[in-house]
């Protein structure tokens, strides 16, 4: 079962007014993998998550999920089919404790299938949550206002409420972006510790040094395109991804 | 000069008894559950001591402060501005006065129109869903509006006329605590369900990020559909209500009024809660009435105080005298 | 033929009421929903001017305009300014306002049909066949030099292009030192101006009656709704789509039936395209 192919992505498509957003992307996914999403900015990346994940309509392409074509499907039933994400501009509900954030997705259809969901009080769920992406029950951080939590903690949160959802797979739309360096290396591990569950993981990053430590292989985005696949060494030995970080040999940077 | 600042600390029993250890005096518990208990007490006590003219005052303000709950819930919790008071209202009357025009008794026409108009109304505001802020409030104030001139062109069960003759409300002490016996479960319902229900959680979701609420596996219109089936079914037994207390419906329960006194409840009385619209429409009805002698000049009142309190007083009176009652406040010197 | 030249005069009238509107929200996003009011207190200010106090037609409308124009700053100095960016509210207080000033023309004796502006040229003509009066072919050459009094402004004149400037991006228009509240209270004032034109010109083929003013504010919402909200080529398009509607409707079927259209069309073109026939589309929120 460690070699079947969970997520499949076929030529999706997405302009906006004229600009191509992403251009006929494909690619596969084994169940259990690490894939590293990158490229510069304005590549394309957060748009093909949302054209993955039913946020965007796509305008050409196909999506397969554990063998069902989940291609039109609306966001949430994409979600429920265990292909959960997280938001790069994190918008938490901001007059509610934070443990209260992941009630919604407790609620869920998906979650109270589960063994986890169908325990009674919700709150002592969420809690235990919380706890184990790194919220400090003992300092009472899970009951402060969302509004109020720092950067790194809404990024943790992001990632529980995605949990919640005892999800398959999960798209981490820049987790480490904005944190700090110690936040960052307190981060890795629980991205570790995910993998290690068997969670398939789609990373966009841009913090390569750090992808690459849970990241087997990843793809490169550029203008809309993917122009490269394969593990960090092959990447980093590309042209066509040399010339589209640095602008090439004859850019005037290395001359 | 010297610069004054206002300085507000809280009551030392209203410090005491944000914790758990409340109950542990009586008059903590009565600081507590004083001003709710005060407010049962007033709307059972008033009809037995007021006349006859004000207890209709009061059966209308019933019907107005239900269609102020019905507009903050949805718009304090869920996040749908939705002026479409007029519509539940009218959907609601014209279905259990059609129901008694047909030989039903009140006891079946207000029930049923109570929960066939809500899905009604339900189902025409379905397609609007997905729009959100202004252009809710555009297209959902816009119905009723569409209903009634519908009505007026076609001349369905009497146009403009109505449908004269319906049964009455039995007596004026059943009419009145029906209302206030309604208005107090539907407060204690709602308030328990968006402050202690998970499902609370979710319509605050709902107003707060979209977006989460799709990530979290939830079917965002689902939930949209629900909250607007709670609100509608409020504001269609207000209609029903009105139906029977007037024994006659017609265009008039489309009126714009049963969308906009909503919005001015709101304002005055102060959002965020349910018993901000509560207390506005508690205000605002009986003061329309007893300034009838203007004519419509009380009109001009009332817009004039909408925007005074809109532009220069936001927080709205149930806010200020919150304030008043959990804090002390005093001037210092910077 | 009957449709379309009744179709055309209907369509401009639709952007009379409704050009002052869009203006005001494209530029500033402010929903003034003191429009109605604001022409209904024209029309009665000219009439008052005209026939109270025996001025000339012509000075009456340029005084009854400059004062319009004032109570626009003044709307917006006094009250909006203090909500901008909090739609609701903005609602709300220009309701509020429009609300108090027709109702206070009600109490103070504006009902009836004794409040009639004069037309400017009576008696009518022939136009392929279609009997139409002067007045209505005044309407149409109102709306048509409107329009391109517009034009002309936003193209090719400097507070013309700064409004548009700032409607199009408001923060890049306040580094270029544009000030955007100054911009805003022009916006409104010649907003107000609008409706006091439209008022002007519409107001002699009837009476000056109060209901006309919340007519005149349901038709401008419908028309900048239904045009993206902000988009005032689109309310010139979305008012041709409900003006030939309603003369349709009107002769094909009955003529009680011409505001179902009008709300029915609003009802339409927002469940099938929400940000209006021109409104920008805006994709998603999050972006890279």
């Amino acid at each position: 079962m460690k070699d079947d192919i969970i997520l499949k992505v076929e030529n999706v498509s997405k302009s906006f007014g004229g600009v191509k957003a992403v251009d006929n992307v494909s690619f596969t996914l084994r169940r259990g993998e690490v894939l590293g999403v990158i490229g510069p900015n304005g590549s394309g990346k957060t748009t093909l998550i949302n054209l993955i994940t039913g946020f965007v309509k796509k305008d050409a392409g196909t999506v397969i999920y554990n063998n069902q074509d989940i291609s039109n499907w609306p966001a949430h039933k994409i979600a429920d089919a265990g292909l959960a994400r997280t938001f790069q501009a994190m918008r938490p509900y901001p007059t509610l404790a934070a443990y209260k954030n992941i009630i919604p997705p407790l609620f869920s259809p998906r979650a109270r299938r589960s063994a986890r969901g169908k325990l009674g009080d919700r709150s002592a769920v969420a809690i235990d949550l919380l706890e184990e992406v790194g919220f400090e029950r003992d300092a009472r951080v899970p009951y402060k206002l969302a509004g109020a939590l720092p950067l790194g903690y809404l990024k943790r949160l992001e990632l529980s409420r995605c949990l919640a959802l005892m999800p398959e797979t999960i798209i981490c739309d820049e987790v480490f972006s904005g944190l700090s360096m110690s936040e960052i290396v307190s981060m890795v591990p629980l991205m570790e510790k995910l993998q290690r569950d068997g969670i398939t993981l789609i990373m966009v990053e841009h913090r390569l040094r750090e992808l690459f430590k849970i990241a087997g292989k990843a793809i490169v985005l550029n203008f809309g395109e993917k122009i490269a696949e394969g593990a960090p060494e092959e990447i980093f030995n590309d042209d066509r991804v040399k010339e589209a970080y640095f602008g090439g040999e004859d850019s005037y940077v290395f001359k | 000069m010297p610069e004054l600042r206002k300085e507000r600390l809280d009551r030392g029993v209203k410090v005491r008894s944000d914790t758990i250890y409340a109950l542990s005096s009586m008059k903590e518990i009565m600081f507590l559950v004083g001003p709710g208990l005060l407010l049962i007490l007033l709307l059972l006590v008033l009809p037995l001591v007021v006349s006859p003219y004000w207890q209709r005052v009061m059966a209308i303000t019933g019907v107005y402060a239900l269609l102020s709950i019905s507009f903050g819930f949805l718009a304090n919790y869920v996040g749908l501005v939705c002026l479409g008071g007029a519509l539940y209202v009218g959907v609601g009357g014209y279905l259990s006065g059609l129901m008694n025009a047909a030989g039903l008794p009140l006891i079946i026409c207000i029930p049923l129109a109570t929960f066939l108009g809500a899905l009604l109304c339900t189902l025409l505001l379905l397609p609007c869903l997905p729009l959100r802020g202004v252009y809710f409030a555009i297209v959902s104030f816009i119905y009723p509006l569409l209903a009634g001139r519908l009505i007026a062109a076609t001349g369905f069960y009497g146009g403009t006329d109505g449908i004269p003759g319906l049964d009455t409300l039995p007596n004026i002490w059943i009419t009145l605590y029906l209302a206030i016996l309604i208005l107090l479960i539907i407060l204690y319902g709602i308030s328990r369900m968006v402050n202690y229900e998970d499902v609370g959680l979710v319509f605050r979701g709902v107003k707060d990020n979209e977006l989460a609420i799709k990530a979290s596996a939830l079917d965002l219109t689902w939930y949209k559909v629900q909250a607007v089936y709670i609100s509608a079914v409020m504001g269609c037994f207000a209609g029903a209500y009105l139906a029977h207390l007037y024994g006659w419906v017609g265009l008039s329960l489309f009126a714009i009024d049963f969308s906009i006194l909503p919005v001015a409840a709101t304002v005055v009385g102060g959002s965020g809660t349910l018993y901000g619209p509560l207390l506005g429409a508690l205000i605002l009805v009986p003061a329309s009435e007893a300034m009838r002698a203007f004519g419509t000049l009380r009109i001009v009142f009332y817009a004039v105080l909408l925007v005074f309190f809109v532009v220069f007083w936001t927080e709205g009176i149930l806010d200020f005298l919150k304030r008043k009652y959990e804090q002390f406040e005093h001037w210092v010197r910077i | 033929m009957e449709i379309i030249i009744y179709g055309i005069v209907n369509s401009l009238t639709l952007i009379l009421m409704s050009i002052g509107f869009a203006l005001a929200y494209g530029v500033s996003r402010i929903p003034n929903f003191a429009h109605g009011a604001l022409f209904i207190l024209t029309g009665y200010l000219t009439w008052l001017l005209r026939f109270r106090m025996d001025m000339p037609y012509g000075l009456a409308i340029l005084l009854s305009l400059i004062i319009v124009a004032i109570i626009g700053v003044a709307l917006y100095q006094i009250i909006l300014i203090r909500v901008r960016g909090m739609p609701i509210s903005e609602i709300i207080a220009s309701f509020g306002v429009g609300l108090a000033i027709l109702e206070f023309l009600r109490w103070s004796g504006l009902k009836g049909t004794a409040h009639m502006l004069p037309p400017f040229m009576s008696g009518s003509m022939l136009i392929f066949d279609v009997p139409l009066d002067y007045q209505r072919i005044i309407v149409v050459l109102g709306g048509v030099s409107v329009l391109l009094f517009l034009w002309f402004f936003t193209t090719y004149t400097k507070p013309g292009l700064s409004l548009k400037a700032i409607a199009q991006n408001e923060r890049a228009g306040l580094v270029l030192g544009i000030d955007s509240d100054i911009a805003a209270t022009l916006a409104v004032a010649i907003g107000a101006v609008f409706a006091g034109i439209a008022a002007i010109i519409l107001l002699p083929l009837g009476n000056i009656v109060v209901e006309m003013g919340y007519e005149v504010l349901v038709f401008a919402i419908a028309v900048s709704v239904c045009g993206g909200l902000g988009s005032w080529k689109g309310a010139v398009i979305a008012s041709f789509l409900i003006g030939f509607a309603q003369t349709i409707t009107v002769s094909l079927v009955a003529p009680h039936y011409h505001f179902v259209t009008a709300l029915f069309i609003i009802i339409m073109v927002l469940i099938f395209k929400p940000s209006g026939l021109f409104g920008r589309q805006k994709e998603l929120e999050e972006r890279v």
